[in-house]
């Protein structure tokens, strides 16, 4: 399977061969993400990291994966002093990189910018998050610390917060549903799945179950994905308050949680995880944050071509 | 006995007639054809006429073939519409408009942050989706957003 020059926008443009051959290879790196070993796959290549908007962890370790593949990385700088600011569109920025760089990680703020670069670059382009649409490379990552700490296939896994509004957990959603899985969604009525996604998964045959208490759930369930609830979603502070209360996992909720229970948040947390929970095995929020390297390091050589 | 004349529309020599057209949508249906006042064929049309399956719209066009394409994309806002192809004041030929699966630069996304919205040069881009018989959607290929309501008034 060769996944050269393809472009990766979101989850579901894979199939799920294409997945498992994505975190087959991700396992393989995780040496030399580590800094076990030395690689150098990317050498003599250049990889672009087109930044639109702030991000500090996807930025950051996406440049540490291109290190270490023994790649060099392209900066835009502050888009402030850049030709954005001249007013240039991404269109021409796309047609310009694709002669700088072999590889273009874009992230942007509006809905749909890396589908459109795709159509103006020479070079393949990972989206590294564009607006409020996809950020595959999470979802890659997600699924690959599942894979790595429990299981994929016919996971029970509960997901909690904002449900709404959270892409991860839409995409998450839609590529756990190629493995088949049973799955709770955990959110105040406010949040809840769109019901889009929830019939689009029973028509898959995906078991849906939806509440709004993790104590309900906690016993019964193998991944708890956990998501940050945003202030800014509600009108009311009270109802905010009472809406985070609610959703916090705490040393006295996994009490109750089977032993083999991993939690698993997208980072950053605020108070949704208290840090009493950080050293317990259930913990594995910390190690999904690392393997968005190996993963990150996968898409980059199997993109390049450099692994085939 | 006082003879009962038609003087809604006038049946037409040549041309094409689009016919059970949802309701109120005529003026929509030219402008999904792209027709405006620089046209030069003859266009007239009934806006609400009682017809055997209820109320309709009806709109002729003389002296002009409109392209498959150009009619198919009347399903967006009138699913249920038929065409019927005229000459020598008879039906030639009579279809039903089909539903294309994608249309290019015809409707504005509706997602205000969609990049297809922005000052980049491209047209907007649709999967068409259909919802039920009566309905259809339409898909950003952009930013995935979904227009299930509302589509004429998001004409381009």
């Amino acid at each position: 399977m060769s996944l050269k020059n393809r472009h990766v926008i979101s989850v579901k443009d894979f199939s799920r061969e294409e997945i498992d051959y994505i975190l087959d290879t991700a396992e393989k790196l995780e040496p030399a993400a580590r800094g076990e070993e030395r690689l150098r796959l990317l050498d003599g290549k250049i990889i672009a990291l087109l930044f639109f908007e702030p991000s500090t962890r996807t930025r950051l370790s996406f440049e540490a994966a291109v290190h270490r593949l023994g790649g060099q990385v392209l900066h835009l700088g502050s888009v402030e002093a850049s030709s954005v600011m001249k007013g240039e569109n991404l269109a021409d920025n796309m047609r310009v990189t694709s002669n700088y760089a072999d590889l273009i990680v874009l992230r942007h703020p509006l809905d749909g910018s890396a589908r459109m670069a795709t159509e103006f670059a020479s070079v393949p382009i990972i989206n590294g998050g564009d607006g409020s649409v996809n950020h595959p490379t999470q979802t890659f990552l997600d699924l690959f610390t599942i894979r790595r700490e429990s299981h994929l296939e016919g996971l029970k896994i509960a997901m909690a917060g904002d449900l709404k509004y959270g892409r991860t957990v839409h995409s998450l959603c839609h590529a756990l549903s190629l493995y088949g899985a049973e799955m709770t969604f955990v959110s105040p009525p406010e949040l809840r799945m769109p019901s889009e996604i929830v019939r689009d998964l029973q028509k898959n045959r995906i078991s849906v179950k939806e509440t709004d208490s993790l104590e309900e759930i906690i016993g019964d369930v193998e991944v708890l994905y956990m998501t940050r609830v945003q202030k800014e979603r509600f009108l009311d502070p009270e109802e905010y308050e009472k809406v985070k209360n609610k959703l916090k996992i705490t040393g006295d909720l996994l009490s109750t949680a089977g032993p083999n229970l991993k939690i698993l948040h997208p980072l950053p947390r605020v108070d949704e995880i208290f840090p009493e929970v950080d050293s317990t095995p259930h913990a594995c929020y910390f190690k999904q944050a690392f393997y968005g390297i190996p993963v990150r390091m996968a898409l980059l050589a199997l993109a390049t071509g450099v692994i085939e | 006995m006082r003879v009962k004349r038609n003087l809604k529309i006038q049946a037409i020599e040549c041309g094409t007639v689009i016919d059970h057209i949802k309701a109120g949508q005529a003026l929509n249906v030219l402008r999904i054809l792209g027709i405006s006042s620089d046209f030069r064929a003859t266009i007239s049309f009934v806006m609400n006429a009682s017809g055997a399956r209820g109320k309709k719209d009806v709109v002729k066009i003389e002296d002009k073939k409109l392209s498959i394409e150009e009619l198919n994309r009347i399903t967006l806002i009138s699913p249920k519409a038929t065409i019927n192809i005229i000459r020598d004041f008879k039906v030639v030929q009579k279809n039903n408009v089909v539903l294309p699966s994608y249309v290019e630069g015809i409707v504005r996304c509706t997602n205000p942050n969609c990049i297809s919205n922005s000052n980049e040069p491209i047209k907007s881009k649709f999967f068409v989706l259909q919802e039920d018989e009566e309905r259809v959607a339409l898909q950003c290929l952009y930013c995935e957003h979904v227009i299930s309501e509302n589509i004429a008034e998001n004409l381009l």
